[in-house]
């Protein structure tokens, strides 16, 4: 199994991506710049975090026009497994991938601390190694984390599970004031209906080893991992 | 020839920084501000191998993949001749 960390003008949280993934997940990984566009090699791409183009026009508006995200659309459309973080939330909300939008924080700040989210569902293949209902302690940083998205939408996320992960208390407890962002439904992460596309906010990357503050996200890349062994 | 498009946030999506900004400028005195929005403005200079219908097309067709988000954005072109 090999992982692809999908790299544009502007990616920061790269080197974390395919530090968790030698180090922790144990597989092969290499950068994918993003003007390649054969994936043929990779079973799952991270499109990671940080500031593609600047986030010039809308975060995440430009790198979807990257030659490398044409063939992100079909690797995904293949049922190959993609994983976008933060910035890569942002552009597979820009780019079709994932429903719904990314606009500023609720109260216009740029967020970088730790949160708690509970893990909405195990039916995923990111997921299937955390219980549902789980708290993960999580950092995020970022200044458009703010999930916005129809009723439709919200109805059809609910409807077939996709909400993935919510912000909430330390105790799992979904409220408002746990919601760092002003996200719709307090939504930090969903997938797509094949289920196979994660976007989420917070860094799982950045929580996988306790020097960081935390390793509670080491079982989703575990659960990623356990997935492409399974099919291999 | 050109392109000027108005990119507004629909109505109902949150827009925090207009909130801030209308709070600054009740701060400032000014009364009777019952809301304020954010948007963004372009100006594309076209050359003139396009008519104005033409234009107006391929300036809506920018405005729709690239400028806007549909999700959450709605948009509005003028073309200047």
């Amino acid at each position: 199994m090999k992982f692809g960390v999908i790299v544009f003008p502007g990616s920061n949280c790269d080197h974390d991506a395919y530090h968790v993934i030698s180090k922790h997940v144990g597989q092969p990984v290499s950068f994918v710049w993003h003007k390649e566009t054969d994936l043929s090699d990779y079973d799952a791409v991270v499109i990671p975090g940080g500031f593609s183009y600047g986030d010039y026009l809308r975060a995440g508006a430009l790198a979807r026009f990257s030659p490398v995200m044409t063939s992100v659309q079909k690797f995904a459309a293949e049922g190959r497994f993609v994983l976008g973080i933060c910035n890569g939330f942002q552009i597979l909300c820009e780019a079709g991938l994932l429903p719904g939008a990314l606009i500023r924080n609720r109260d216009l700040h740029f967020i970088c601390e730790h949160i708690h989210v509970r893990v909405e569902t195990a039916n995923t293949p990111f997921t299937h190694e955390l219980r549902q209902h789980q708290v993960l302690r999580l950092p995020i940083a970022h200044a458009e984390g703010n999930y916005v998205c129809d009723d439709e939408t919200l109805a059809e996320l609910e409807n077939e599970a996709r909400v993935v992960f919510r912000y909430c208390d330390a105790a799992g407890n979904v409220t408002d004031e746990s919601n760092p962002n002003g996200s719709r439904a307090n939504i930090a992460g969903i997938c797509n209906r094949a289920r196979n596309v994660l976007g989420l906010m917070p860094h799982p990357e950045r929580a996988c080893e306790g020097l960081l503050g935390s390793s509670d996200a080491r079982g989703l890349f575990r659960s990623l991992a356990d997935t492409l062994a399974l099919r291999s | 020839m050109k392109a000027k498009v108005y990119v507004t946030l629909k109505s109902g999506v949150l827009d925090p920084q207009g909130k801030a900004i209308q709070h600054a400028v009740e701060l400032l005195g000014y009364t009777g501000v019952v809301d304020v929005r954010q948007g963004k403005y372009f100006e594309i200079a076209l050359d003139d191998s396009l008519d104005d219908a033409g234009a107006r097309e391929s300036a809506e067709r920018m405005a729709r993949e690239v400028l806007s988000n549909p999700v959450i954005e709605d948009y509005r072109v003028e073309i200047e001749g």
